[in-house]
């Protein structure tokens, strides 16, 4: 396993360099300037000393150099330094946002913490509710609960979210004013009021990222669980005298979880890719918020950092699913 | 009944239908049979004449819907697991009677260890502790012949051979010491030699623990190895039932003796056909009112037609469900 391991992320590294060549390139191809926010009423003269303080004006391929070495060695050192109170970084300049002319990655450990707290929560909620539904759907196969959960499960997974988010919008915030419409990242919860409050903005924006993912993970759930209910090792479980609770939860569970754990492992960088138009619904200002403001605002470093970070993050938990995958079937070995 | 004790297992009567779309589907009718304590039972039939769904009956294996197990009796030493509650019924299973299955490559749960599979029953039956049921699980895989137990409760299915797979089957049938053993069709789906290490397996465990035995099988050749007596059903019934001697030797039914004659015979001349029975069994949509076997039947007259024949004893312990006789058409 350990082999295994170090030989993925030995793999991984020609992998992310090819994938941050060609994020980088793309992103460059693009048409806009990084002064496309600026007021025409700044003279052009004024507008080339400030791409030029960007280091806009270099080309490409020296861009790319540079960034590179700041994303695989200015920024850690900095983080180091951060952690540690070292001063190993000082000096080094690190990778920042045209936009706002601060480090790229201060702005996403700032955006970080609502895209885990409203995106991550939904899909927690969205696993947990998705595995009893789809086990008892495969147990109770064609009953009015499995249909049920076939009609849900399909709405839910073809309705686009912000279809859905706006539903909801406007039947529980205009109409019923239960929940506040937007999301106020602002708030800060230090009371059971706040602590209230933070829970009714985070209902909307939750709901419709559960309902999403819980459809597609409690489909994943009933196939599997169908699979192994028909196998012959539950009949002899069942010829052994294991109660039904058994038969169901532990021997086809423990093999249906199986494809479904990669499944899971497998949606997780979606978390961090912050379910980007449910943001934009909610006004959630999370990493998704941050990659389409710096889409608009032409802000290259911004955007080239974030969708490497989402690779990255694929990379890695394809990597996680299959170990998972190995620690969960006995029969797949690594070494 | 050979020495006149209270049987183990009786069964009278049995009934299973399964409802599918099509319509019903009758696979059991009627069956009635008796297993004496310590006796070995055989059951043959082709594919579909319904003996394992007759066994499956008996302990409530089959899934419900599609079966119903409409009618008869289930008595296991007196008591009727037809009328018993789902849970009585589970501790039956297992613990009273143990079951092995035909294909040991899918039969044991792929993510468990082999121990962890023995056990379960032991401490679900039985109350053992885990260390309780470590140790019995041991000397249960030593005694279905399986080297170094202790070490190999540790292992998964996929580390063990196909004829390793069936003695552990064996062992988690055995775990509780049933009174009876079910086997259906047990070593079908192994090769010849390792089918011949757990015949010898299976006689050896039954002088050493004295359950009786049901084994299933459409190998003759087996039946005459083990059996002490024999059963065979078409259609979902017994058409015939009689001590293995006698059975080989005076086989009345016209079914028996066409099966019989399928067996390959190292006797005759090499280039001699394999005989076959023409045509398939019936799917039955409605319980039989006339001999299910008539249509492949050389013997069969009018009567066969009209009415299904009820077993008639012909000789000791042995009777046959049929019309016909050997000696003229019993018309």
């Amino acid at each position: 396993m350990f082999t295994f391991i170090v030989r993925r992320l030995l793999l991984a590294i020609p992998t992310l360099l090819l994938i941050s060549l060609v994020i980088f390139l793309l992103v460059d191809f693009a048409p806009g300037s990084p002064m496309s926010e600026i007021p025409l009423t700044v003279p052009p003269d004024v507008r080339q000393k400030i791409i030029e303080s960007l280091g806009a004006n270099e080309p490409v391929w020296w861009r790319y150099l540079l960034w590179l070495r700041q994303f695989f060695w200015v920024e850690p050192l900095h983080l180091w330094d951060h952690l540690f109170g070292t001063a190993f970084a000082e000096g080094q300049q690190r990778i920042v946002s045209w936009q706002s002319r601060s480090p790229v990655f201060d702005v996403i450990a700032q955006r970080v913490p609502q895209t885990l707290t409203v995106v991550g929560t939904a899909y927690l909620f969205g696993v947990l509710i998705a595995l009893p539904i789809g086990i008892w759907s495969a147990y109770r196969q064609y009953s009015w609960f499995d249909q049920l959960g076939t009609f849900i499960s399909m709405v839910g997974y073809s309705v686009p979210t912000f279809f859905t988010g706006v539903l909801l919008i406007v039947i529980f915030a205009v109409n019923l004013h239960w929940f506040p419409s937007t999301y106020d990242t602002t708030l800060k919860v230090t009371d059971w009021a706040s602590f209230w409050q933070q829970v009714r903005q985070m209902a909307l924006p939750v709901t419709v990222l559960a309902l999403f993912n819980a459809a597609e993970i409690s489909r994943y759930t009933r196939s599997a669980m169908l699979e192994n209910l028909g196998q012959d090792y539950v009949r002899t479980a069942r010829a052994k005298g294991m109660s039904e609770r058994t038969v169901l939860l532990k021997h086809v569970l423990r093999n249906s979880l199986i494809p479904v754990v990669t499944v899971i492992a497998l949606g997780l960088p979606t978390v961090f890719g912050g379910a980007i138009i449910t943001e934009q619904v909610f006004k959630v200002n999370g990493i998704g918020a941050a990659l389409i403001g710096a889409i608009h605002a032409n802000d290259l470093p911004m955007v080239q950092t974030l969708t490497f970070i989402f690779a990255v993050l694929i990379v890695l938990f394809n990597l996680i699913a299959d170990i998972l995958y190995g620690v969960l079937d006995p029969r797949i070995r690594y070494d | 009944m050979p020495d006149g004790a209270a049987p183990v297992l009786d069964v009278r009567g049995l009934k299973t239908v399964f409802r599918t779309r099509g319509g019903e589907v009758h696979a059991v009718n009627s069956v009635s049979f008796h297993l004496q304590p310590g006796e070995l039972l055989g059951v043959v039939g082709e594919s579909g004449s319904g003996k394992s769904v007759t066994m499956m009956s008996l302990i409530g294996l089959l899934p419900s819907p599609p079966a119903d197990v409409r009618d008869g009796q289930v008595l296991l030493e007196g008591r009727d697991l037809l009328r018993i509650t789902p849970e009585a019924l589970r501790s039956v299973r297992g613990a009273e009677v143990g079951f092995v299955f035909q294909d040991p490559m899918t039969s044991l749960n792929p993510v468990f260890t082999v121990g962890d599979q023995i056990m379960e029953p032991l401490r679900t039956h039985l109350g053992m502790t885990r260390a309780q049921a470590e140790t019995r699980a041991a000397e249960l895989l030593d005694l279905v012949g399986i080297p170094d137990a202790r070490k190999r409760l540790k292992s998964y299915p996929h580390q063990f051979s196909g004829g390793m797979r069936q003695r552990v089957m064996i062992a988690i049938a055995l775990a509780c010491d049933p009174k009876v053993l079910i086997a259906d069709e047990p070593t079908t789906a192994l090769d010849v030699t390792i089918q011949a290490q757990i015949l010898e397996l299976v006689r050896d465990l039954r002088s050493k623990l004295g359950m009786a035995i049901v084994w299933i099988t459409h190998d003759l050749g087996v039946i005459a190895g083990i059996a002490d007596r024999v059963m065979v059903m078409y259609a979902g019934q017994v058409v015939e039932q009689a001590p293995v001697k006698e059975l080989f030797a005076n086989p009345r039914h016209p079914y028996t003796r066409a099966l019989l004659k399928t067996i390959p015979s190292n006797a005759g001349a090499r280039g001699d056909r394999l005989q076959v029975i023409q045509g398939q069994p019936p799917i039955l949509g409605a319980a039989p009112t006339a001999c299910p076997f008539r249509a492949r039947c050389r013997h069969a007259f009018d009567r066969c037609a009209r009415e299904n024949p009820a077993r008639r004893p012909v000789g000791r312990g042995h009777d046959v469900a049929c019309h016909w006789t050997p000696e003229g058409a019993d018309a």
